[in-house]
């Protein structure tokens, strides 16, 4: 016996040119196109300044539209995430994202009066990284880089370095202390991330 | 003098024995190396309780008020800085980096001159900000591994090539062979003060480190780890993710 039907791989088969449109795919210059959006919303926020209740909120703003939230999430919680159940993968998540925003937020009040620029974009493995520039007044200028994905369907950026320091992995490293604090209870993580926002 | 300069030639050779033994692909696999993390928590706790108990405080009074340092604190540092550059241009000659090297000695002789002996940094506003190097990189473009994790006492987060590298740097330093005994104390003092500076500057970011993280001592290392190493230009296998090969169902 033929292991695949003949229907199957038919259908397989024209779906395959669909699977393969380049327009879809993530290209440098499309990641780029993300990040100069990205970062002209980050520069209109840093020259506008104010409360640092506008700062985060704004922030937030972008964290949503632009950020890979699900998998920044999933990244964070590691292999604990599985144990967990889909209700607790959800409420994690969603108690982690707020953290995130509020902790990432607050920090971004440095950067008021300062400019990002973005420098160039670079294809790594199956996803783009994108290189800024942070100028502050006074300051050597820093790099900032975003990391780009099509993981979703969308462009979206999954992690960022500021000076080769990662996102990713400072939050992986957190949780992971969180988690050894409450003995591997994701449902006592989640309380206290609720808690720090 | 004498016997400085003889024990700065004495170690200069023990860390170079050392190097030939540590030769090795500059390549980093591990992500941590931590044998002595038991100590290095220790010593941890110990920076901890010295930062809460003096740095924290003192940084307050030496701000300008918005958390920022204060001028007058930030003229030490300068001063500190600018008297720190020709150590840093002969590391960048050792690396055979004539670019760093050129870029750090024209800082010097603009703060020197325009900036009137070190006490104002025109040159980072005139497009050459720092371009920071020191021994433990000197001992990484030569060859030398990374080796252990270690917090040092009062100093903070290295590597055991990082602390070799910062012994050799301190008898190495050309204003240290320059200064007469007296004004060395000087010099000394506005290291203090300038260490102290950066705790102000980057106050919020330390504290969010040292007292806002569930695991302070972990992260300190990570963080450490990560920015040297990207102040080296190595990358790390191990850290990097495939952003398709993680199950994200639910999150």
């Amino acid at each position: 016996m033929f292991p695949i039907s003949r229907r199957a791989f038919m259908a397989s088969a024209a779906a395959l040119p669909i699977l393969t449109v380049p327009a879809l795919a993530l290209t440098e210059s499309s990641a780029k196109a993300l990040v100069d959006r990205v970062v002209a919303e980050i520069n209109q926020i840093i020259s506008a300044g104010g409360s640092e209740a506008t700062i985060i909120n704004r922030f937030e703003g972008i964290f949503q539209r632009y950020a890979d939230r699900p998998y920044i999430a999933a990244y964070a919680l590691g292999p604990a995430a599985r144990q967990a159940s889909q209700a607790q993968r959800a409420a994690f998540s969603n108690a982690f994202g707020a953290y995130l925003t509020a902790k990432y937020g607050r920090r971004f009040r440095e950067f008021v009066g300062g400019r990002v620029v973005v420098q160039r974009a670079q294809a790594v493995k199956n996803w783009v990284e994108v290189k800024c520039v942070v100028q502050l007044a006074g300051r050597a200028p820093f790099d900032v880089t975003f990391y780009i994905s099509d993981r979703t369907g969308r462009d979206l950026f999954f992690n960022m370095t500021v000076e080769g320091v990662s996102l990713l992995l400072t939050e992986r490293e957190e949780i992971g202390a969180m988690l050894d604090q409450n003995r591997g209870n994701i449902d006592a993580v989640t309380a206290n991330l609720r808690r720090m926002t | 003098m004498m016997p400085t300069r003889f024990l700065s030639r004495q170690l200069v050779v023990l860390s170079l024995a050392g190097l030939l033994g540590a030769c090795a692909a500059p390549e980093i696999s591990q992500t941590i190396n931590d044998p002595y993390e038991e100590q290095n928590r220790a010593v941890h706790e110990f920076n901890k309780q010295v930062d809460t108990a003096i740095l924290k405080p003192l940084m307050g009074g030496g701000s300008g008020g918005d958390g920022k340092p204060g001028f007058a604190m930030r003229t030490v540092g300068n001063f500190a800085g600018n008297i720190d550059t020709p150590r840093m241009v002969v590391n960048d000659v050792l690396q055979a980096n004539p670019d760093d090297a050129a870029h750090n000695f024209m800082r010097f002789l603009i703060n020197s001159t325009f900036g009137i002996a070190g006490l104002f940094d025109p040159a980072t506003a005139w497009g050459l900000p720092e371009r920071p190097s020191d021994f433990g990189e000197t001992l990484h473009v030569w060859g030398a591994d990374e080796g252990a994790y270690v917090e040092l006492p009062l100093l903070g987060p290295s590597t055991s090539r990082d602390t070799a590298g910062r012994v050799v740097d301190f008898f190495m330093n050309p204003v240290r062979l320059a200064v007469p005994t007296p004004e060395r104390y000087g010099v000394t003092a506005a290291r203090i003060v300038a260490a102290m500076t950066s705790r102000s500057e980057y106050g919020e970011a330390i504290d969010d480190v040292l007292y806002g993280s569930a695991d302070s001592y972990a992260q300190t290392r990570l963080l450490y780890l990560q920015s040297r190493r990207f102040q080296l230009g190595q990358t790390v296998t191990a850290e990097e993710v495939d952003p398709f090969a993680l199950d994200t169902e639910g999150f």
